[in-house]
């Protein structure tokens, strides 16, 4: 019990002092995470962790990679981007140009996979992508797009699941042990810091992905995000969610109807 | 024989969590379909799986056994009945008693992790938790275990030498100091008194 106070005090302290809002997110995770990075830093407690946070900003700015980084592979659930290729781009194609809104992007794999995607279906040069995400170094290294070679095994074996006809060699060149995804792929991406927690909507798009973001936020966090989807999305777009997340027990379940229920595409009302 | 207390702590258990590896399925199969087909409590059930490939292990048991078998969705409020943890993801529960989902790097180079599962379990449930770690090659599940275990939980090992990998009972056991070490016959009999309908 009195753990459960202690991690609510460092992430009101939090909040106070660097407008990260964790506030809301799932009890479950966060604790796992913070006590993780109570042991990798060092700390005896969760009141001197908070205590040394608040002082430095370096700290902090280490701590925020335990409570943010998911770790996604590149067309994870390849289904799901069968999918996407199959039924959604060609209604994507409709449009003379698109908006793809990647939320949470964390250190870009679905952003690549949806690039790739979209180059191999002719529509990356009429497309923009925003690619929002809270942490810096996050969205540092998703506009790098540089991932370890032993990774890429696994990602080769998604995208040809996927549904590609090419291989995914294609779009990266090989050094030093990391594969240096192709520079075009980002041409049309902004990259941004955006909170589902604390901001608003900026743009109005055709497709939301948020894939296994919202499984770290409590209900009313949820309701939140998936809120802001709701607004950017135009009639008729599409939202893509993770496995194990739906609308079920959302406010916004009215907002959208089933595409590919058990693939996680709903589509907006 | 089971004594007094201990079929006391197994009946007052609200909640069931299972974890295997290698070998599991075969020793599941032993165990679930003695799930009381009213059962009384959640029976949450992690085995090591394959990255990237839909779990079979809800089909392939929904057909063996009498309480219903599902796969939860993130947020899910617990109910009576099986729950498979789903593959490429750590499974938890929230003290409200819903379901929860991370993306959090493996745990014992396992996602699903048991020790993961149980944890949350200890935090939600305490004492009034019972859990059983089955056969299986690596040592998930012993530090889960000893976590139910300092929480006041009931701790079950599937004995090692009735089991097809002995490594996760053999860690549960040395880090636990599990309540009870029984083959599979007797953890059957087991999870039939933990799942049956109060008399």
């Amino acid at each position: 019990m009195s753990e459960e106070i202690e991690i609510r005090q460092l992430l009101d302290a939090i909040y106070l002092r660097y407008h990260y809002d964790f506030r809301s997110y799932s009890a479950a995770s966060i604790k796992r995470r913070l006590l993780a990075a109570k042991a990798q830093m060092k700390a005896e407690t969760l009141p001197a962790l908070q205590e040394r946070v608040l002082r430095d900003p370096q700290l902090f700015t280490r701590l925020l990679q335990f409570l943010t980084v998911g770790v996604s592979d590149m067309f994870r659930d390849p289904s799901f981007f069968r999918v996407l290729r199959e039924q959604i781009v060609p209604e994507l194609r409709t449009y003379p140009s698109i908006r793809v809104w990647i939320a949470g992007c964390s250190t870009g794999e679905e952003l690549y996979s949806f690039a790739i995607v979209l180059r191999e279906e002719g529509l990356l040069d009429r497309t923009t992508l925003y690619a929002t995400d809270i942490n810096p170094e996050a969205l540092h290294k998703a506009e790098q797009g540089l991932y370890p070679l032993d990774r890429l095994q696994a990602f080769t074996e998604n995208h040809q699941l996927s549904g590609s006809q090419c291989s995914l060699s294609e779009y990266y060149t090989a050094a030093y042990g990391s594969a240096a995804f192709d520079r075009s792929l980002r041409k049309n991406v902004v990259f941004s810091d955006h909170s589902l927690a604390t901001d608003s909507v900026f743009a109005e798009v055709q497709l939301v992905s948020c894939r296994n973001v919202l499984i770290y936020f409590d209900r009313s966090l949820q309701d939140r995000a998936l809120g802001l989807m709701k607004d950017s999305l135009c009639r008729r777009g599409f939202l893509g969610l993770g496995s194990k997340e739906s609308l079920l027990f959302s406010e916004h379940s009215g907002a959208f109807r089933d595409f590919v229920a058990s693939e996680r595409w709903f589509q907006r009302c | 024989m089971l004594s007094h207390d201990l079929r006391e702590h197994l009946s007052q258990s609200e909640a069931l969590v299972v974890g295997g590896s290698a070998g599991a399925v075969e020793a599941l199969n032993q165990l679930l379909p003695e799930v009381a087909e009213a059962t009384r409590i959640p029976v949450i059930v992690v085995v090591h799986l394959p990255p990237n490939r839909t779990s079979l292990l809800p089909e392939i048991f929904v057909a063996r056994c009498r309480a219903p078998v599902r796969e939860p969705e993130d947020k899910q409020p617990l109910s009576a009945g099986i729950w498979f943890a789903p593959s490429n993801y750590h499974l938890l529960l929230e003290t409200d008693r819903s379901f929860a989902f991370s993306t959090d790097l493996p745990v014992n180079f396992s996602r699903p992790s048991i020790d993961v599962l149980f944890e949350c379990a200890a935090d939600v449930f305490g004492e009034r938790l019972s859990c059983v770690v089955l056969t299986g090659a690596n040592d998930d599940g012993a530090h889960g275990a000893s976590v139910v275990r300092q929480k006041g939980g009931l701790v079950i090992v599937q004995d090692p030498n009735s089991a097809e990998a002995k490594q996760m009972p053999s860690a549960a056991i040395s880090r636990a100091n599990p309540q009870i070490i029984a083959p599979l016959p007797e953890i059957a009999e087991l999870v039939r008194l933990a799942t049956r309908a109060a008399q």
